[in-house]
């Protein structure tokens, strides 16, 4: 690999990056960096990711006993949905592939950009738009559907429904040019020698992603519109009472939900794979397999939406079919968790904040993969159907997946965002109460559900009292962890160690030949790839011949500022 | 041992009170055992492997360790394996909840929001509390006057979406008498969680008497009873009032009267003969008229064969 790079940067005597090549509010708003766009998107995600958090609390707050706690049946209806929505729509969808996405994946191939940078740009507007929306919707009159909004209620509520629907018409489409821009950029923007099995298995999961961005979105596009159009023009599409068909919205939602699930799921584990990657300085165990069955997935997740509706009304030759892909994608995705595991065989495991999100992931995962086994079977699938089981199944799936690995992936790349250390220490005390709060709140809801609880109540029977006060100190102790973050990470921002360029000795582009922080073109001059993201032992301008010892390479984040890493 | 401690954990499983129960219980069963033993395998290796090759020196470079495709191998074929059993064996659960019995008694459900309405086969409805035999199939033919709902009976493991403008169906054998919780499972708007409702499960005969007796007020006249009983049993379609000749005698002027039975015996119609009558109608058969009286009217009630005879007394 070109070695002189990063030297290079170094020299650069006022040191120039992109975060201070240009300032103020204005440049900011019509930037066409990706690095930029990524933290623009970062801002947007975290405050939709606050607000959904506190209408989490809320929620667990209004469950700590059964009937009325804090509001009304008809308020608690509007904050779950209001959660929901905004956690899918305005976080989990967005929140990888947007910001973590946007910030790495052109570093990580070695171009400059995006290919559309205006595209890009607009991208990110187009999702404010669509949240304005939105929210014109709910602050005028709420949202009481659930974020799934079936028919016919959907149609007869005087909730905000047709703004909703219409906000996630317009954020369809920032979710479709932010895949189209990565699409288009992986397969004409690899540096020289970036072969397609050098690329990173996050750029791999990203580009997975992006597949079903484009294919997936349109449909709930059209299906949001025929709702709008219903309600507005009466036109009789899914309302039994105009002459149409419930159970066709449901087809039509799920056909876009179920792969949006490969949404917020591949870009983790993309990030996944990096994390264990780096921090075990190894290569991932399978790499092609793991690549190529994110693209798998990514298709076959299209064929399987019907597992949604085992006791909706289609036909049990349906049922029957759905049932056995689903079986079929799960093999794939389990076989992933055994290569990430594999891969920590013989490593040389540094225990940092990013992996411990890694392994916790690779706890929670697994036990939302089996109890997804559980509701793809036929039989089991009946009882639990709606219940707190599915409530719980869908948490350790989502908040894994988007929350456990955004953290992660946040956590490995702040240092070359902002040139800043964490404080180690608090870092992973967070870790551990994020990951001990947020099995509390949901472990007992898979036993809510096995007994029998349904989802969506406001209120419940007695005996369900003691497993729903469980859950709610759970979401307390989730939400501690999560403020301990926010406050590390902006005391980082404001007064954190400068970080070294290679702060965690790390095998990818972003981090072997860009400076502290990243230049504004990335590149002093566009590397040329020699080898795989994770061949450390090849990886000369990281360790240097012969392994010998280069502890600057792997300072680890605490004491005097580091040296730059060695480049030879 | 494992199963056995789940089995016995009643903060797992809620009480099983159906005949397909107990086999999506062991389904069930055998899906967390094997999830628990792969789990805690996953899960155990990644701890060894953190703790057995947690980084010593900072400038360690670990080999690269080669893959082995037999191992690759192996943990393809093996899950997709268990993945087909679970498949299989929730398929056959799936069926058995599917197809209702041919000779199951069907009772009509609608659900509105936010209180399930329940019609009986003699016409009889009630509101949020669902009576059913037990040891007898039974099956719920469910519409919807509003929105979705779904009829969700945690004890029988049984649940199914009930939609507007179309029949949906669900069957259950409920096994132990007692009362089950009904949730509303699809979300239906501001009283979702309050659209509760019971299942009562009567012992076979039980259910019969409260058949007879629902929706009838405790205090109504006797004779008022007896024609309602009249109606609803359809005594009308063997014995009429008219004196004209049905399958089985006329009840126009029957009290009091003579009957010739078949051995030749006699005797005069009163309260005890028309009890008997009733009860028991193949003991003694009036001359001229077959034997086909169903034996089924042994299950009203005291009150209904006292309003019965007092309904046929007042027959002159």
């Amino acid at each position: 690999m070109a070695t002189q790079t990063v030297a290079a940067t170094k020299m650069a005597q006022p040191e120039i990056n992109y975060l201070n090549h240009e300032r103020g509010l204005k440049s900011w708003l019509l930037t066409l960096d990706h690095k930029r766009i990524g933290l623009l998107y970062l801002v947007s995600v975290v405050f939709f990711f606050i607000v959904g958090g506190i209408l989490a609390l809320l929620i667990r707050w209004e469950l700590l006993q059964p009937g009325q706690t804090i509001m009304s049946a008809e308020t608690y209806n509007h904050i779950f949905t209001l959660h929901g929505a905004i956690m899918i729509f305005l976080f989990l969808i967005p929140a990888v592939p947007a910001v973590l996405g946007n910030f790495a994946l052109p570093i990580m191939i070695g171009a400059k950009d995006v290919a559309f940078p205006r595209l890009n740009l607009a991208s990110w507007y187009i999702f404010w738009l669509g949240a304005l929306t939105m929210l014109v919707g709910i602050v005028t009159s709420g949202l009481d559907t659930g974020w799934t909004f079936y028919t016919p209620y959907s149609t007869m509520t005087s909730s905000g429904v047709t703004w909703v629907v219409l906000g996630a018409f317009i954020l369809g489409f920032s979710s479709i040019l932010t895949g189209l821009n990565f699409i288009v950029t992986v397969h004409k923007m690899r540096a020289p020698g970036m072969t397609w099995s050098r690329l990173p298995l996050f750029v791999w999961g990203l580009y997975a992603t992006s597949i079903v961005q484009i294919l997936a979105t349109p449909v709930l596009g059209i299906t949001l519109l025929l709702l709008a159009l219903e309600r507005i023009l009466k036109i009789g599409i899914f309302d039994p009472a105009l002459g149409g068909d419930p159970v066709l919205f449901q087809h039509f939602f799920w056909f876009y939900s179920h792969p949006a699930v490969y949404i917020m799921i591949l870009p983790a584990f993309g990030i996944i794979s990096e994390l264990v990657g780096t921090f075990s300085r190894k290569g991932i165990f399978g790499y092609k397999f793991v690549a190529l069955s994110s693209v798998a997935i990514a298709f076959l997740g299209f064929l399987v939406w019907g597992h949604h509706m085992y006791v909706a009304g289609q036909s049990a030759t349906a049922s029957t079919i759905f049932s056995l892909l689903t079986f079929l994608i799960g093999v794939p995705t389990g076989v992933k968790v055994l290569n990430w595991i594999a891969s920590l065989y013989r490593g040389s495991i540094w225990l940092r904040t990013p992996l411990l999100y890694a392994l916790a992931f690779l706890f929670v995962f697994p036990i939302g993969g089996f109890t997804g086994i559980a509701l793809g079977t036929l039989g089991l699938d009946v009882p639990l159907h709606d219940t707190y089981f599915v409530v719980a199944h869908f948490h350790y799936v989502m908040v894994s997946g988007g929350l456990l690995a955004f953290l992660g992936g946040l956590h490995y790349w702040w240092p070359k965002m902002f040139g800043r250390l964490y404080n180690e220490k608090l870092a992973q005390l967070a870790a551990l109460l994020i990951f001990v709060g947020f099995n509390v709140t949901f472990f007992p809801q898979f036993i809510l559900g096995t007994q029998g609880m349904p989802r969506r109540y406001f209120d419940y029977v007695p005996e369900f009292t003691l497993l729903h006060q469980l859950s709610t100190v759970g979401s307390w102790i989730l939400g501690a962890g999560l403020l301990l973050v926010a406050a590390y990470l902006l005391h980082s921002l404001v007064k954190g160690q400068p970080a070294p360029a290679n702060p965690w000795g790390a095998g990818t582009l972003e981090w072997t030949h860009t400076g502290r922080i990243p230049s504004p073109h990335n590149f002093e001059r566009i590397p040329v790839v020699t080898r795989g993201p994770y061949d450390y032992h090849l990886a000369e301008e990281i360790f240097g011949n012969g392994h010998q010892g280069q502890e600057a390479a792997v300072t680890p984040a605490q004491g005097q500022a580091p040296q730059p890493e060695s480049t030879r | 041992m494992y199963a056995m401690i789940l089995l016995q954990s009643t903060a797992w499983l809620p009480e099983a009170a159906s005949s397909v129960a107990p086999e999506v219980d062991s389904l069930f069963l055998f899906w967390a055992l094997v999830s628990t033993l792969l789990f805690i395998g996953v899960v155990g290796a990644m701890t060894f492997f953190v703790v057995r090759y947690r980084r010593r020196r900072l400038d360690e470079m670990p080999e690269p360790v080669k893959e082995k495709k037999a191992i690759e191998l192996a943990w393809i074929v093996v899950p997709t394996i268990l993945v087909l059993i679970v498949f299989t064996w929730g398929f056959r659960v799936f069926i058995k909840m599917y197809t209702a019995p041919p000779d199951a008694y069907e009772i009509l459900v609608h659900g509105y929001q936010w209180y399930w309405e329940f019609e009986y086969p003699n016409g009889v409805k009630t509101t949020n509390e669902l009576h059913v035999p037990a040891g007898q199939p039974v099956k719920l033919r469910m519409t919807s006057v509003d929105v979705i709902h779904s009829f969700y009976v945690p004890a029988f493991r049984v649940k199914q979406d009930v939609l507007p403008d179309r029949y949906s169906s669900l069957w259950f054998e409920a096994t132990k008498p007692g009362e089950y919780t009904v949730f509303c499972a699809e979300y239906c708007g501001t009283q979702h969680s309050g659209m509760l409702a019971k299942v009562i499960v009567h012992p076979r005969e039980e259910f019969e008497q409260w058949l007879e007796n629902a929706g009838v007020p405790e205090d109504m006249p006797l004779a008022e009873l007896g024609a309602k009983l009249y109606r609803d049993k359809a005594c009308f379609s063997c014995h009429s009032l008219d004196g004209s000749r049905l399958v089985g005698p006329t009840f126009k002027g029957l009290f009091g009267s003579t009957r010739t039975f078949e051995d030749g015996s006699t005797a005069v119609a009163d309260e005890n003969y028309l009890r008997e009558a009733i009860l028991q109608p193949g003991a003694r058969v009036v001359q001229g008229y077959p034997n086909v009286m169903p034996a089924s009217y042994a299950s009203l009630s005291e009150r209904e064969v006292a309003a019965l005879i007092e309904f046929i007394k007042q027959q002159q």
